[in-house]
C-alpha cells in the first residue's frame, strides 16, 4: 500500500506550531507536521476537532470568515502560505480544494471545467477543449460523459458530481489537492471509484483528505494524522505517522481507542 | 373553515368581477384603430391611444435602463461586499423605508428636484428619475435575495479555484441568479406600468407623441385617469383599462414562469 517516496524527506507542505483562532476560541492548537509530496495524508479524528479547518488553512479558505487569526510557520515549498506577499488566487490554484458535498455550478459540464481556466485567462477553445478532455480523462468520468458536455452537471449522479468537481480542480493544473470528506454523501461503489482515483492522482499530486472513516483512511493514504479536540476544544495534533504504523501499531492510547472504535 | 372558506371566495370573486367587468366593458372599444390613432385631446376624450403607448414603453425603457445598473450594483454590494456594520445596516432600514413610502410622496419629491430645481420640467426624463427612486428599493431588495439564494457552497467553490471575489460575483453569482434578477426586472416594469401617482406630479400629461427625454408625456395609467376624470369617454377609459390589465397579465404570467425556472434550476432539475 505504501507508495510514499522515502527518497523525499522533505515536505510539500509543512506546519510548524500552528494556531487558528476564530476569535477569542481557539481552534487549532499547536500543530507541527510534514506533509510529503506525490502522497496521500488522510486527517482522522472526532467531529470537531479541527480537521477540516487544518485543511482550509492550507488554501486560505479560513480567510473567508471574519475573525480568523493564524498563528506559527505555514509553508508550501518553503514559501510562508501566510506571508503577506502571497497571492491568494495564486495559492488556491497550487493548492485545490474538493468540498464535502459535491459541488457543480448549474452550468454545462464543459463550462464547470473550463472554469477555472477560463479565469486564469485561457480563453482559446482549443485549448480550452484539451483541458476539458485531459481533465475529464484524468478523474476517470470522460467515457461516462463524453457525448454529453453541453449538458447541465446537475443531472449527474452524486458520484460522477464529485468525479467531475475533481475534473474541475485538475483542470486548474494544481500541485496539491485538498479533499474535505469527499465522500461522505457518496454510495459505497462511488465512494470506491473515487479511492481509486485518489491513489492514480497520488502519483501525480500531493494529496491531503479529511474523514471520517477508518476504513477509508486505512485504505488509500500514505501517511495519517491524529487530530483530537482538548478540554477547551481546541484541535491538537495526537499522532502522525505512516498509516500502517499508525493503524497496527499506534504509539498513543488515545489514537488506539479511536482507531479500535472505543470512541469518536 | 367557513371564515376561511368565505375569504377564498370572496377574494376570487371580487379579482373576477373587477377584471370581468373592465374586460366587458372595455374589450369592444379595443380595436387595431383604437390602439394606433393618437388621443384628440380635449374634452371629448376622442380618438385612441397611440401616442399613450408609445410613452409608456418610452418611459419604461429609460426608467430600466437608469434602474438596472443602480439597483443590480446595490444589490451586490449589499448581498457580496458590504460589512456587517451600521452603515450597511443603515442602507437597509433606508431601503425598507423606501419600500414603504407612498409613491405620491416620491411624486412631490421628483417635481421639487427634477422638474423645479433641475429644470427638467414635466418630461419621460422627470418621471423615469421618479420612477427609479420609486423602484429601487424593490429592485435591490428582489435581486439582492436572487443573488443570496445562490448556495454558499457555489462561492467557496469559485474561491478555491482560484477566482476572485469580482469573478465568482460576475461569473457564477449573477448567472447562476439570473433569471431571479429577470423577475426582478420584470416586476419593476409591471409597477412603472401601473403607477400614477407619481407620474401625474412629474410627467405632466401631454397626449402628444414624446420627441426626446425633455419632453411630456401620458401613460396608459394616467391617461385612464385623465379620461375618466377630465372627460365623458368612459368608455375609452374602459379600454385602456383592458389594455392594461392585459399588460400586467402577461407580465405577471412572464414573471411566474421565470421564477418557476429559477427554482428548479436552484433545485438543480433543469
Amino acid at each position: 500500500m505504501t507508495i510514499y517516496n522515502q527518497a523525499c524527506d522533505c515536505g510539500k507542505i509543512s506546519a510548524r506550531q500552528v494556531d487558528l483562532y476564530y476569535g477569542n476560541f481557539q481552534a487549532l492548537r499547536n500543530i507541527t507536521l510534514e506533509i510529503p509530496q506525490c502522497a496521500i495524508t488522510a486527517i482522522i479524528g472526532p467531529s470537531g476537532c479541527g480537521k477540516s479547518s487544518f485543511l482550509r488553512l492550507l488554501n486560505r479558505m479560513n480567510d473567508i470568515i471574519n475573525g480568523v487569526r493564524v498563528g506559527g510557520v505555514l509553508q508550501l515549498d518553503g514559501v510562508s502560505i501566510y506571508d503577506k506577499t502571497i497571492d491568494v488566487v495564486d495559492l488556491r490554484k497550487r493548492v485545490g480544494m474538493v468540498f464535502q458535498k459535491p459541488n457543480p455550478f448549474p452550468m454545462s459540464i464543459y463550462d464547470n471545467i473550463a472554469f477555472g481556466p477560463r479565469q486564469h485567462g485561457t480563453r482559446s477553445r482549443h485549448n480550452l477543449d484539451e483541458i476539458v478532455t485531459r481533465s475529464l480523462q484524468q478523474s476517470a468520468l470522460w467515457d461516462e460523459v463524453e457525448d454529453k458536455l453541453g449538458q447541465s452537471a446537475l443531472a449527474l449522479s452524486g458520484g460522477q458530481q464529485q468525479r467531475l468537481c475533481i475534473a474541475r480542480v485538475l483542470a486548474v493544473e494544481p500541485e496539491v489537492i485538498l479533499m474535505d470528506e469527499p465522500c461522505s454523501a457518496l454510495d459505497p461503489i462511488a465512494t470506491l471509484r473515487i479511492e481509486d482515483l485518489m491513489r492514480t492522482l497520488a502519483r501525480d499530486y500531493t494529496i491531503v483528505i479529511v474523514t471520517h472513516n477508518m476504513q477509508q483512511a486505512a485504505r488509500v493514504s500514505d501517511m495519517a494524522a491524529f487530530f483530537m479536540m482538548e478540554e477547551d476544544r481546541a484541535g491538537t495534533l495526537v499522532e502522525y505517522g505512516k498509516t500502517s504504523q499508525i493503524f497496527t501499531n499506534p504509539k498513543d492510547k488515545r489514537t488506539e481507542d479511536y482507531i479500535t472504535g472505543r470512541f469518536g | 373553515m367557513v371564515y376561511v372558506w368565505g375569504g377564498g371566495v370572496i377574494t376570487v370573486l371580487i379579482l373576477l368581477v373587477v377584471i370581468g367587468y373592465v374586460l366587458v366593458q372595455g374589450l369592444p372599444g379595443l380595436t387595431l384603430d383604437f390602439l394606433l390613432t393618437p388621443p384628440q385631446g380635449g374634452l371629448s376624450g376622442e380618438g385612441g391611444i397611440s401616442t399613450v403607448i408609445v410613452s409608456t414603453i418610452y418611459l419604461v425603457a429609460v426608467t430600466i435602463i437608469i434602474l438596472v445598473p443602480v439597483g443590480l450594483g446595490a444589490a451586490v454590494y449589499l448581498a457580496e461586499y458590504a460589512p456587517n456594520n451600521r452603515l450597511t445596516r443603515l442602507i437597509r432600514y433606508g431601503v425598507e423605508t423606501l419600500a414603504g413610502v407612498p409613491s405620491i410622496i416620491f411624486g412631490l419629491f421628483g417635481f421639487a428636484l427634477f422638474v423645479t430645481v433641475l429644470h427638467f420640467n414635466f418630461s419621460i426624463l422627470s418621471g423615469a428619475l421618479t420612477l427609479v427612486c420609486l423602484l429601487l428599493p424593490t429592485m435591490i431588495r428582489t435581486s439582492e435575495e436572487a443573488i443570496k439564494s445562490v448556495p454558499y457552497a457555489h462561492r467557496e467553490a469559485a474561491l478555491a479555484l482560484g477566482a476572485t471575489r469580482w469573478q465568482m460575483v460576475s461569473r457564477v453569482l449573477l448567472p447562476t441568479a439570473l433569471p431571479g434578477i429577470v423577475t426582478a426586472v420584470i416586476l419593476c416594469i409591471g409597477r412603472a406600468i401601473e403607477e400614477t401617482a407619481c407620474l401625474y406630479v412629474t410627467l405632466g400629461g401631454s397626449a402628444a407623441m414624446p420627441s426626446s427625454l425633455l419632453s411630456g408625456g401620458r401613460t396608459l395609467s394616467l391617461h385612464v385617469f385623465y379620461l375618466a376624470m377630465e372627460t365623458r369617454a368612459f368608455d375609452k377609459a374602459m379600454a385602456t383599462g383592458a389594455v392594461l390589465i392585459i399588460t400586467i397579465i402577461i407580465i405577471n404570467t412572464i414573471t411566474n414562469w421565470l421564477s418557476y425556472r429559477f427554482q428548479k434550476r436552484m433545485k438543480g432539475t433543469s
